[in-house]
C-alpha cells in the first residue's frame, strides 16, 4: 500500500461569538474515523460535498496537518514527521492555490523547483521537455505566471508537481474552472502519465467525467466518514443514478409515458419539451431515442449525465 | 542538512528574488532613495537632542551617533535579509505557506528566502556613513580587538534583529491580525538601541537586554569601544558579548519558530 | 461645487467608525505598540530634560510625559502613518464607481475618515494616555481656553491630515507606483509635525521650516493645548492656523481632484 490510513480523525475548535462578550467553543470533527488504503498504480477519486473533509484528509496525507488521532502512512513515511523526505516522493496540486512563482516566467519556476528538489539538470530537463510537448506549453514558457490563463497555469502546476517524478500524485480539484478543452487535455495527459509510469493518483473533484476518464476506484466521504468505496458502475448501481434525455419535439405532443425503460420526469411547453429519465442498466440512450422518434418527430435532443453531487446526495438518502 | 545542494537551492531562490526586483529599475531607485532619507530623518532626531544638550545619559553627540550607526547598519542588514518574514499571515491566508510545506526544504528557509529587499542597501549604506563619521569624532582608543569589534558588531546586530523578526513573525501562526505586535520588538528595538540604555527605566532596560537582546546591538559594544563601564552596572564582559548574544538569540528564535510551526500543523494545540 | 448634506455625512462617518471597529485584534496590537514606543520616546525626552537641568524649551518632566503620551495616542487618530486606500481605488479603477455616486467624493471620504478617527480616539488613544497618566508624571491642562478648544483642535488636525493624505493619494492618477512617495510623506510629516520630538526643541531654522508646512497643525498644535504650551490667545491663534490649513488644503485637494477627473474622462484613466 502506498497510502495507508487507519481510523483517521481530525478535530477543529470552532469559536463563535454568542452575544456581546461571550464566546462558545465547539469541537467539530472534520474527519471522523476514516480508514482506507491505496495500492501502487491505482487512481482513486476522493469525492464528497464541500466541507465533507476532503481537503482536511489531503492536508494530513501531505504533512501539512497533524491528525488528532489515527495513523497515516504515505510511501511508508509518517507525513508530518518526515515532511521533507515525503515531499521528494509525492507531487501535489491544489487547483485553487498556486505553487508557482507568480512574478517569474514559468520556465524559471521549473528551474527553481529542480534546484529545490536537488535534482541534477539531467534528471528534470528531459521530464520537463516531455511535459512541455504533451501539454503544449512551449508558447507561454517565458510568460510570467501572473499573466497566464487558468488553463495554462494549471498545466504548469501539474508539470511542477511531476518534475521530480513522484510515486504519488495528489490532485485537489485540478479541473475546477477550466474550459472543456483544457479539462480534456489535462485528463488525456494524466491517463498517459499513469500508463507510461504507473504513477499512483489521488484526486478530488466535482466533475464526473474526471472520474469516468481517470479513476479505477471511488471513495465517497460525507461528514468526515467514508460512505462508499468501490468503482463508478458500483456506485451508480447502488444509488440508481439516472441519466436524463431531454427531447424537443417538432410540434406539441402527448406525454411520452410508455417509452420502454424510461420514466417521464417533466413536460414543458404543452409537450414541446419532455424529460425522460433512464438507467444505464435498463436501456441505452440510442434505444430511447429510437423509441421516441418512432412515435413523434424530433427537433433536438440532449443527454444529461448524473452530476456527482446528485449521485452522492442519493447515497445519503438511502 | 546544510549540504552543498541545499545551499544551491537557497542560492537559486535568492537570486530569483534579486532578479525580480532588478526588473523594476525606476521604482527600485525611488525606494532606495527613501531608505537613505529614512536614516537621515531618524538621525535628525539625534541631532535635535544634541541641539538642546551636550550629553545624553553622560554620552556626547559622537558617542550616541556611534550607537545610532551600529544600530542602523545591524537593523538594515536584518531588514534586508529577513525583514519580510512579517508577511507570514499573508502567505498563510493565500496558501503560499502550504506550498512551502510541500517542498523538500525547511519552511523557515523558504520564508526567509521568499524575498530579499535590496532597497535596504540604502539604509545600510547611509548607516555605514553615519557610523564612520561618528567613529572619527568619538574618542576611541583603537586596539586590534576594538577594530574587530566594530566590524563584527553590525553583523551580530543583524543576527539579533533577524532573530527578533523570526521569533515575532510566529505571532502570525496564532492570531489572524495581530502582526503589529511584532513592531514593538523589531522597530521598537531598533528605536531604543540607538540611544544610551541608562536613560531607560529598569524594566525596559532589562527587558531589552535579556529578553529582546537589543542592548547588544549598539549600546554595549559602544561601551567596549569607548572603554567605559555601564552606568547602570552591567558587568564589563557583557560589553564584548554581542556575538554570543546573537547566537543565543538565533537559537531561541529557531525554537520559537518550531513551536509556531507545530501550532500551525495542529500538533501544538 | 456640490455640498454634502448633514444626514449622509453622519451616515458615512458611522460607516467609517463601524468598518474600523471590526479590527479589534489589530487595535489591541496597535495600542500595545504605541505604548511601548511611548515609554521609549518619553525616556529619551526625560534624558534630555535631565541633562538640561530639569526643563527644556519650556517643558518640564510632567509636560514632556503629557507630550509623549498624547502624541502616541494621536498617531492612529490623526493617521500620520501610511494610508493608501484611495490610491488603491485609483489604481484598480474602482474610483470611477466613487465618482459616479451622487455625493461629493472628497467630503464623503472626509466624513468616513472622521468616523475612523472617532473609533481610533476610543480604541487607540485612551489607553496610552491613561497608561502614561498612571505610571508616569502627567501634566493636565488648566487653561479654560485650551480645554474648550481641545476637541475642536483634534477634529481640525484630522481634517488637515486627511486633506494632505487625500492629495498624496491622488498622485496615483499620474504615477504608477506611489509607495516611495507615501513613505517619504509619512517620514517628513512625522518629523516636521513634531511627532518624534516637540517642534519647540528644534533648532530655529528647522522650526521655521516646520511652521511653513501644515504638519504641526496635524500633530503639534493639539498636543500644545494638552501640555500647556498654548494657552489663551496663542491657543486661539494656533486653532485659527489649523482652520486656515484645513480649508486651504481641502480646496487645493478639490482642484487636484478636478484635474484628475478630467484626466480620467479624457484619457479613460
Amino acid at each position: 500500500m502506498i497510502v495507508e490510513v487507519t481510523d483517521l480523525r481530525r478535530e477543529f475548535v470552532v469559536r463563535r461569538r454568542a452575544g456581546r462578550l461571550r464566546r462558545t467553543r465547539d469541537v467539530v470533527a472534520a474527519v471522523d474515523g476514516v480508514t482506507f488504503g491505496i495500492a501502487p498504480g491505482e487512481c482513486v477519486g476522493y469525492i464528497g460535498a464541500n466541507g465533507a473533509g476532503k481537503s482536511t484528509t489531503i492536508k494530513m496525507l501531505t504533512g501539512i496537518l497533524v491528525p488528532t488521532s489515527g495513523t497515516v502512512r504515505v510511501c511508508g513515511l509518517e507525513p508530518v514527521r518526515d515532511r521533507t523526505t515525503l515531499a521528494r516522493r509525492i507531487g501535489v496540486v491544489f487547483g485553487q492555490r498556486s505553487q508557482l512563482w507568480w512574478d517569474l516566467p514559468l520556465r524559471d519556476s521549473f528551474r527553481l523547483l529542480g534546484a529545490i528538489h536537488r535534482l541534477p539538470t539531467s534528471a528534470w530537463e528531459p521530464r520537463l521537455a516531455e511535459c512541455v510537448q504533451l501539454l503544449e506549453m512551449e508558447p507561454f514558457l517565458d510568460t510570467p505566471v501572473r499573466q497566464l490563463s487558468l488553463g495554462q497555469r494549471m498545466r504548469g502546476e501539474v508539470t511542477a508537481a511531476l518534475l521530480h517524478s513522484p510515486e504519488l500524485l495528489v490532485l485537489d480539484e485540478p479541473t475546477i474552472g477550466l474550459d472543456l478543452l483544457s479539462k480534456e487535455r489535462l485528463r488525456a495527459f494524466l491517463v498517459r502519465e499513469r500508463a507510461e509510469r504507473g504513477t499512483t493518483v489521488l484526486l478530488t473533484t466535482h466533475d464526473l467525467p474526471d472520474i469516468e476518464r481517470l479513476c479505477d476506484r471511488i471513495l465517497v466521504v460525507d461528514h468526515g466518514r467514508v460512505a462508499f468505496d468501490g468503482d463508478l458502475p458500483g456506485l451508480v448501481a447502488r444509488v440508481g443514478a439516472e441519466r436524463v434525455l431531454v427531447v424537443d419535439l417538432a410540434e406539441p405532443g402527448p406525454p411520452l409515458i410508455d417509452v420502454p425503460g424510461t420514466t417521464l420526469r417533466a413536460v414543458e411547453a404543452d409537450g414541446l419539451r419532455q424529460h425522460l429519465a433512464f438507467r444505464k442498466e435498463d436501456t441505452t440512450a440510442a434505444a430511447v431515442v429510437a423509441a421516441v422518434s418512432a412515435r413523434v418527430e424530433l427537433r433536438d435532443l440532449a443527454v444529461h449525465e448524473p452530476a456527482i453531487e446528485d449521485v452522492v446526495r442519493r447515497l445519503y438518502l438511502e | 542538512m546544510a549540504d552543498a545542494t541545499t545551499a544551491q537551492a537557497y542560492n537559486a531562490l535568492v537570486r530569483s528574488r534579486v532578479a525580480a526586483q532588478a526588473s523594476y529599475r525606476a521604482s527600485f531607485a525611488i525606494e532606495l532613495g527613501s531608505q537613505v532619507l529614512l536614516v537621515l530623518i531618524e538621525f535628525v532626531e539625534v541631532y535635535v537632542v544634541f541641539h538642546q544638550v551636550d550629553a545624553l545619559g553622560g554620552f556626547d553627540f559622537a558617542e550616541v551617533a556611534v550607537m545610532y550607526g551600529l544600530s542602523a547598519v545591524g537593523f538594515g542588514l536584518a531588514d534586508m535579509v529577513v525583514g519580510h518574514v512579517d508577511r507570514l499571515p499573508f502567505y498563510v491566508r493565500t496558501g503560499t505557506f502550504d506550498a512551502f510545506l510541500l517542498r523538500p526544504l525547511s519552511a523557515l528557509g523558504q520564508l526567509v528566502t521568499s524575498d530579499f529587499s535590496l532597497r535596504r542597501l540604502g539604509r545600510i549604506g547611509s548607516g555605514v556613513v553615519v557610523l564612520v563619521i561618528a567613529l572619527a569624532g568619538a574618542d576611541v582608543d583603537w586596539t586590534p580587538a576594538r577594530a574587530l569589534l566594530v566590524v563584527v558588531t553590525p553583523l551580530a546586530g543583524g543576527v539579533i534583529f533577524g532573530a527578533v523578526f523570526v521569533a515575532t513573525c510566529t505571532i502570525g501562526f496564532h492570531v489572524v491580525e495581530g502582526m503589529e505586535f511584532a513592531n514593538a520588538f523589531t522597530y521598537g528595538g531598533n528605536y531604543l538601541s540607538s540611544f544610551p540604555f541608562n536613560i531607560f527605566g529598569t524594566f525596559i532596560r532589562r527587558f531589552f537586554t535579556f529578553v529582546v537582546p537589543a542592548a547588544f546591538v549598539a549600546y554595549l559594544p559602544t561601551l567596549a569601544l569607548l572603554g567605559r563601564s555601564d552606568p547602570a552596572g552591567l558587568p564589563g564582559w557583557l560589553s564584548w558579548s554581542a556575538v554570543p548574544a546573537a547566537l543565543i538569540a538565533a537559537a531561541a528564535a529557531g525554537w520559537i519558530w518550531r513551536l509556531g510551526l507545530r501550532h500551525y500543523v495542529g500538533a501544538g494545540s | 461645487m456640490s455640498v454634502i448634506a448633514v444626514g449622509p455625512a453622519v451616515a458615512l462617518a458611522g460607516a467609517g467608525y463601524r468598518r474600523w471597529a471590526t479590527y479589534r485584534q489589530a487595535a489591541l496590537a496597535g495600542v500595545f505598540v504605541n505604548t511601548v514606543f511611548g515609554v521609549i520616546k518619553l525616556s529619551i525626552l526625560l534624558g534630555i530634560a535631565d541633562s538640561a537641568g530639569g526643563t527644556v524649551a519650556g517643558y518640564d518632566a510632567a509636560s514632556l510625559s503629557t507630550y509623549a503620551w498624547v502624541s502616541q495616542g494621536l498617531i492612529a487618530v490623526v493617521m500620520i502613518f501610511a494610508w493608501t486606500e484611495l490610491a488603491d481605488r485609483v489604481r484598480t479603477g474602482d474610483i470611477a464607481v466613487d465618482l459616479a455616486r451622487p455625493v461629493d467624493l472628497q467630503l464623503s471620504w472626509l466624513a468616513q475618515d472622521i468616523g475612523r478617527a472617532a473609533w481610533a480616539l476610543l480604541s487607540r488613544a485612551v489607553v496610552p494616555i491613561v497608561f502614561g497618566a498612571i505610571f508616569f508624571g502627567f501634566y493636565w491642562p488648566t487653561d479654560p481656553t485650551a480645554i474648550i478648544l481641545l476637541p475642536v483642535s483634534i477634529l481640525l488636525a484630522v481634517c488637515v491630515s486627511f486633506a494632505g493624505r487625500f492629495m498624496v493619494n491622488l498622485t496615483a492618477f499620474w504615477l504608477t507606483e506611489i509607495r516611495g512617495l507615501v513613505l517619504l510623506y509619512v517620514l517628513v510629516a512625522g518629523l516636521l509635525g513634531g511627532h518624534l520630538v516637540p517642534v519647540q526643541l528644534f533648532p530655529d531654522w528647522l522650526q521655521a521650516a516646520a511652521y511653513a508646512t501644515p504638519f504641526p497643525a496635524m500633530v503639534q498644535f493639539p498636543i500644545n493645548l494638552m501640555t500647556g504650551q498654548a494657552t489663551g490667545l496663542r491657543a486661539l491663534g494656533e486653532v485659527a492656523v489649523q482652520v486656515a490649513w484645513a480649508v486651504g488644503l481641502l480646496l487645493l485637494g478639490r482642484l487636484v481632484l478636478s484635474r484628475a477627473t478630467r484626466k480620467l474622462v479624457v484619457q479613460g484613466g
